[in-house]
């Protein structure tokens, strides 16, 4: 008896755990918008979810020559961007990057990113290691991938 | 002795003189910080009406315009540059679907974006990126000086910040507020993007407008 439910354990652990592995960090909603003019940043913004306590420590992507992660400074009336190295993930807290906040900076664009593409972003974390997302390119105007839906 | 007393009362009546010359000036003092205090409130009103409309800019179609070529119309005023890559675009797009809400109205209502980067934001460049917002939207430009002008006569306040791995090594901070002017130019009230839907701002503009 003791024997199978050890069985079943270890079974249940080992088909659980590369789940476990693989869901600890979850990247959705992954979107930016469409560039106005040529040579110009673009901000890209997601959703990052994790189970476990991680850290984002960089970002790249083929369409852009650096990324940056960008906080919002609010001092008064003033906003200022400021650039932060890495991004804590703390256990279960959702993270979101929206527009007039945190968002992720893409800069050295070799060609201008068009409404209705989409691009792979690379999000390396200190423990889930890397993470490939499609980032859709909404238009200049848009506030979120939901709207559509809303 | 008699002298004595006499000089024993002045010396009581010199006291007591004084005594109520300190109590004239505390009691005095006192109102007077009193009235400061309330005319404190007003004082700061003077300050929002301080914001002006004062400018003599290049606009996204190369002409020189002053703050007379948009006089009666309602005026709604944001500074930003185009190598921002958050914040004005977003607010831009706000103005847009605002400016949209307004209907027929549109036409009594300047839309402005005025940059605190006349370096980079030609009126070339401005005028790409102003008609991708709106095609009523406004784009001015000018010498460092001529903006630093109007964004003094607005009271905002713009910054430059070295940052190595931005474009051209510098990013701009500045305040992310739409200016809404009366058709004289006097300051109306001033709105913030994330403070209320595009819905909501065009009903309180629009009844401003109408004198509700």
């Amino acid at each position: 008896m003791m024997k199978i439910l050890i069985a079943i354990v270890v079974a249940l652990w080992a088909g659980a755990s590369p789940t476990l592995a693989e869901e600890s960090v979850r990247v959705s909603d992954a979107w930016a918008r469409a560039s106005v003019l040529a040579s110009r940043p673009v901000a890209s913004y997601l959703t990052i979810e994790s189970a476990v306590e991680d850290r984002l420590l960089g970002v790249t992507t083929p369409v852009a020559g650096h990324v940056m992660i960008h906080a919002v400074e609010k001092d008064g009336d003033v906003s200022r961007m400021k650039h932060i190295e890495t991004l804590e993930v703390p256990t279960g807290e959702r993270i979101t990057l929206a527009p007039g906040g945190m968002h992720l900076m893409l800069m050295g664009l070799q060609d201008k990113l068009s409404e209705g593409t989409t691009f792979p972003m690379t999000l390396s974390f200190e423990n889930a290691g890397e993470i490939t997302v499609e980032v859709s390119v909404l238009g200049i105007a848009a506030e979120g991938p939901r709207e559509v839906s809303e | 002795m008699t002298s004595g007393k006499t000089t024993h009362v002045r010396r009581i009546r010199y006291g007591l003189w004084f005594l109520v010359t300190i109590a004239a000036l505390v009691i005095g003092g006192a109102y007077f910080v009193r009235t400061i205090g309330v005319r404190e409130p007003p004082s700061v009103t003077t300050g929002e009406a301080a914001i002006r409309s004062e400018f003599s800019l290049i606009d996204h179609n190369g002409n020189r315009v002053t703050e007379a070529d948009f006089l009666g119309r309602w005026q709604l005023v944001f500074f930003g540059f185009t190598h921002c890559p958050d914040v004005c675009p977003t607010t831009l797009a706000y103005m847009a679907n605002v400016l949209d809400r307004f209907g027929g109205e549109v036409e009594r209502v300047a839309p402005i974006f005025i940059t605190v980067d006349p370096s980079r934001d030609t009126p070339e460049v401005m005028a790409e990126y102003v008609q991708a917002f709106h095609p009523k939207l406004v784009g001015l430009t000018g010498s460092e000086a001529a903006v630093a002008a109007a964004a003094q006569s607005f009271r905002v306040y713009y910054e430059r910040m070295e940052e190595e791995t931005a474009p051209d090594g510098y990013l701009m901070a500045h305040s992310g507020h739409i200016y809404l002017m009366t058709p004289e130019g006097r300051f109306e009230d001033v709105f913030r993007e994330a403070d209320q839907s595009a819905e909501d701002m065009a009903v309180d503009v629009l009844a401003r407008m109408n004198g509700k």
